[in-house]
């Protein structure tokens, strides 16, 4: 099978057990992606498939024949970190920094969607979705932090939306 | 001349170098120094070691809740592909993990099973899907026996437990005199529920032994010093033959204080197959085998007399655990300290149970406890007419009302008082259910909060090299308190560097001995022995410019004196270093220490659904010196966040039947989300505590849940008149009282 992750081309025979996340921590060596709990309830290991965010413990590797996977290390480096991951450190936006990976990941597919207009579950109208901390914290309610950066996770991401905008 | 500077906290220490630093970054709300590798996936957590011919362990857990495995079917999985073997050891598994700085060996043995899902086996495999595999379909053939599986049913058998770090009965003068003679009083009975510390990391451990016997285990430990001996005990090796590796723990709250069945599991199966093992638990097995906080039921009695002063205090509690497992959730820890009365009862009693070890959770005591006893208190203020904040002002203790000793600081009121005035608390309709925003009930609670200070042994030891760079290094950890950053501004400050120029080098127990992560003791007991080590490496410093330690200005990296001024590195030769080493001492006995704080919260509760939804959030803390401004702020606002879940959603639900968690992972047990938390506002004010250690700082990390879960709950009071006395404050328990819709 080929996939291409964080820009590099990969070919693997998976097990048709293994999950995307395991394909990525286990086989791979791409262990920014984290595992909380493996059932899709904490989104510790969201990564980005075709630019959407997915639990990627909820996915087979086998079903992602030639997608294009973004994984937290394929975002930025500790030397030129994406402005997601700049504005979480300054915003202290983590502590333990296990659900990190898949809150940046989840930040960047979540900006997306807004961008393309799709309304939350707290949007007032279906179309022109006004973008508040309301929408933040719900569009960011699949990532669980037990450390509860929550607030800081919103002031870093408004102000990534705020400085694209 | 020793390299070791050791201070036992027998005297206080009046003039902190802290404040006379010229670094100017002690406080500074810095950015975590290792927050770029855990934005980019980057910092290595234990599970995520790349280790050469690594073996798969899936841990197998019991299907029943009390009773003996008569066999562990090896022969029913060895045909799968992949699978390498089965180990399991009835003697040497852990049945319990250990509680933390114990140095003992936890519970052993798991043929007889004690509780449901206690982990007896492991298999091992060649790649995760086909342990996994495997360890689901395993057959463990087993006789069950009768258990004690129900709170409700046991609760009149109980036990005195042994003393804990309170002792478990406590009385003076006479409460039923009290309670009897008072002008106004309550007696209220609250419950909490069992917890869940629900660290986003699960339990893993990889177990490497090499030829000499000696073992390595990369394992998400809190307190790497004491669990070292906690395995090498369980294993029967010697303490040296013991390493393990922690340098980043994704979150803890009590549930990696002490070792859990999963590191006894690998290092047994490692050393039987000769590779290395992973074992990681699922998150199921997180909530069955490791460590729960216990449910409690809580009696409150408060007496005045008829002058509203506080005359009795009554907090009697019962919680759960196995039998033979001393700890008891200590309730009534804050009760001691933190009301007057001269007519006290705070007891804690023990109903044993077949469920799984309860022990320490995020400020284990004060977070369920002031949950019962600020919230008793806001219903005598209700009783009175009087407002808490006037309650407090009128009643607050000048000493310890039981030692009788002075408090180290106290600023209780004043966290209560600046806490009113920038929420708006004079706003506040006392009289509830008066307040409506469309279909939401609004009101507003307050509650106090206590955090009893610690002081552990801890070491470190502080280098600097010839390019005059200094190096922290300690077996202390970083479970996202922020220990890197703290350590690194208090070698900082002290020797004249910028942040950049420290490393911190943590989680190793080859590194010295340390107090670790637990009981917000870590910044006050770390920091102190590297604040140590730098005294004496500013000493050597003084010498080799030839001047007095306090005519030396470190600066920049840069020291001056007797104006000179010579780099560090030059001065340094090829490098100094020292140790330092703090121990606790006489001021614990002659300061009662703690921290302080108020919670002012804001709730809507939807008149029509009874969901509760925090509106608004503010927490006023006073804690000794704030080392990091940022990091402190995101402790409180971890800690306050863990308040929301304790008063609102998280419910640990034991099948009365079996002892089985009925919601044993995070779609069932809610911990709060997102959008379940504010824009929460914390203050700090301005403190030192010359008693508590030379940096003058407390702990912070359990001040932000402790006295939270009333606060709301006060909250919901004031926004519709209905006291639920039964945590968590979920809506089947207002519904049926909510005004007509
Ligand atoms: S690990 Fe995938 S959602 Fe938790
Ligand atoms: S930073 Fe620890 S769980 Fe989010």
């Amino acid at each position: 099978m080929h996939f291409t992750i964080n820009g590099t081309a990969y070919t693997a025979e998976p097990d048709i057990r293994t999950s995307l996340l395991d394909l990525l921590r286990e086989h791979l060596g791409l262990t920014g992606s984290k595992k909380g709990c493996d059932h899709g309830q904490c989104g510790a290991c969201t990564v980005l498939v075709n630019g959407r965010r997915i639990n990627s413990c909820l996915s087979l590797a086998v079903m992602h024949q030639d997608d294009e996977i973004t994984t937290i290390e394929g975002l930025g480096t500790p030397e030129d970190l994406h402005p997601l991951q700049a504005a979480f450190v300054k915003h202290d936006g983590y502590q333990c920094g296990y659900c990190t990976p898949g809150q940046i990941c989840s930040a960047v597919g979540m900006l997306d969607e807004v961008k393309k207009g799709w309304p939350s579950h707290v949007s007032e109208t279906l179309g022109d979705v006004e973008f508040n901390d309301g929408e933040i914290s719900e569009r960011m309610s699949g990532n669980l932090c037990r450390c509860a950066a929550y607030p800081n996770i919103v002031d870093a991401i408004r102000d990534v939306a705020e400085a694209k905008a | 001349m020793s390299n070791t500077n050791s201070l036992k906290m027998d005297k206080p220490v009046p003039a902190s170098l802290l404040d006379s630093g010229s670094q100017g970054i002690i406080g500074r709300p810095l950015d975590r120094k290792e927050g770029p590798l855990k934005v980019t996936g980057q910092a290595t957590y234990s599970a995520e070691y790349q280790i050469p011919n690594l073996a798969y362990g899936y841990l197998v857990g019991t299907k029943f809740g009390r009773g003996k495995v008569t066999n562990v079917d090896a022969d029913s999985v060895r045909a799968i592909p992949g699978v390498i073997d089965v180990v399991t050891d009835f003697k040497t598994f852990l049945q319990n993990s250990q509680q933390g700085g114990e140095t003992s060996a936890p519970t052993q043995g798991v043929q007889d099973v004690h509780y449901f899902g206690e982990i007896v086996a492991i298999v091992l495999a060649e790649s995760y899907e086909a342990a996994r595999d495997a360890g689901i379909r395993i057959k463990v053939e087993y006789e069950e026996a009768e258990g004690r599986f129900d709170f409700e049913a046991h609760k009149d058998e109980t036990t005195k437990p042994p003393p804990n770090n309170i002792p478990a009965h406590f009385k003076q003068g006479d409460v039923e005199k009290a309670m009897a003679d008072a002008a106004t009083s309550v007696d209220v009975t609250y419950t909490t529920p069992s917890q869940n510390s629900s660290a986003m990391e699960p339990h893993a451990s990889i177990a490497v032994w090499d030829e000499d016997g000696a073992l390595t285990l990369y394992g998400s430990y809190q307190m790497p010093t004491s669990d070292k001996t906690q395995l090498a005990k369980s294993l029967g090796v010697k303490d040296k033959k013991v390493r393990i590796i922690a340098p980043y723990i994704g979150g803890g709250f009590g549930s990696k204080l002490g070792i859990a069945p999963e590191s006894v599991a690998a290092a047994v199966a490692a050393k039987q197959l000769g590779r290395p093992v992973k074992a990681v638990m699922t998150r199921p097995q997180v909530f069955e085998t490791t460590v729960r906080r216990s449910n409690t039921e809580q009696r409150v009695r408060f007496s005045v007399d008829g002058e509203g002063k506080l005359t009795g205090v009554g907090h009697e509690t019962l919680t759960s655990n196995l039998p033979g497992e001393g700890f008891f959730e200590p309730t009534g820890i804050g009760t001691h300290f933190a009301y007057s009365g001269e007519n006290r009862l705070i007891n804690h009693d023990l109903v044993e149970l077949d469920w799984l070890l309860s022990g320490s959770m995020r400020a284990p005591g004060e977070a369920v406890g002031m949950m019962a006893t600020e919230a008793a208190l806001d219903e005598l203020c209700h009783k009175l007419g009087v407002d808490p904040i006037d309650f407090w002002k009128q009643n607050e203790p000048s000493e310890d009302p039981e030692e009788k000793i002075p408090f180290s600081t106290r600023q209780l009121v004043r966290c209560l008082e600046e806490g009113a005035e920038s929420f708006g608390w004079s706003k506040r309709n006392a009289t509830p259910g008066q307040v409506r925003d469309g279909e939401w009930m609004i009101g507003m609670g307050v509650a106090a909060a206590v955090r009893t200070n610690m002081l552990m042994e801890s070491s470190a030891k502080v280098a600097i090299d010839a390019n005059g760079r200094a190096t922290v290094s300690s077996a202390m950890t970083d479970i996202g308190t922020g220990s890197y950053t703290i350590l690194g501004q208090i070698a900082g400050e002290l020797l004249g560097l910028p942040l950049d120029q420290v490393s911190v080098v943590l989680g190793d127990t080859d590194l010295p001995d340390a107090a670790g992560s637990g009981g917000s003791w870590g910044a006050g007991s770390s920091g102190s022995a590297v604040y140590l080590a730098c005294e004496m490496l500013r000493e050597k410093l003084a010498k080799a410019m030839g001047c007095d330690p306090e005519t030396l200005t470190l600066k920049d990296g840069q020291a001056i004196a007797d104006n000179r001024q010579v780099s560090l590195g030059s001065l340094v030769g090829d490098g100094i270093e020292a140790i330092g080493s703090i121990a606790p001492g006489k001021m614990e006995k002659d300061r009662k220490q703690s921290s302080y704080g108020a919670h002012f919260v804001e709730v809507g509760v939807n008149a029509t659904t009874g969901e509760v939804r925090v509106r608004r959030m503010l927490g006023v803390f006073a804690a000794g010196r704030i080392l990091n401004a940022k990091t402190a702020r995101s402790q409180c606002l971890g800690g306050m966040t863990f308040g929301i879940g304790a008063a609102l959603t998280e419910d640990l639900v034991h099948d009365p039947r079996n002892g089985k968690l009925v919601n044993h992972d995070l779609g069932e047990y809610h911990v709060p989300v997102n959008a379940d938390v504010p824009q929460i506002e914390v203050h700090f004010l301005e403190e030192r505590d010359q008693f508590a250690n030379p940096i003058h700082a407390k702990g912070i990390g359990e001040l932000g849940i402790s006295g939270c879960g009333a606060a709301i709950g006060n909250a919901v009071f004031n926004a519709t008149g209905i006291r639920v006395r039964d945590y968590p404050i979920t809506v089947d328990k207002l519904l049926d009282q909510l005004p007509p819709v």
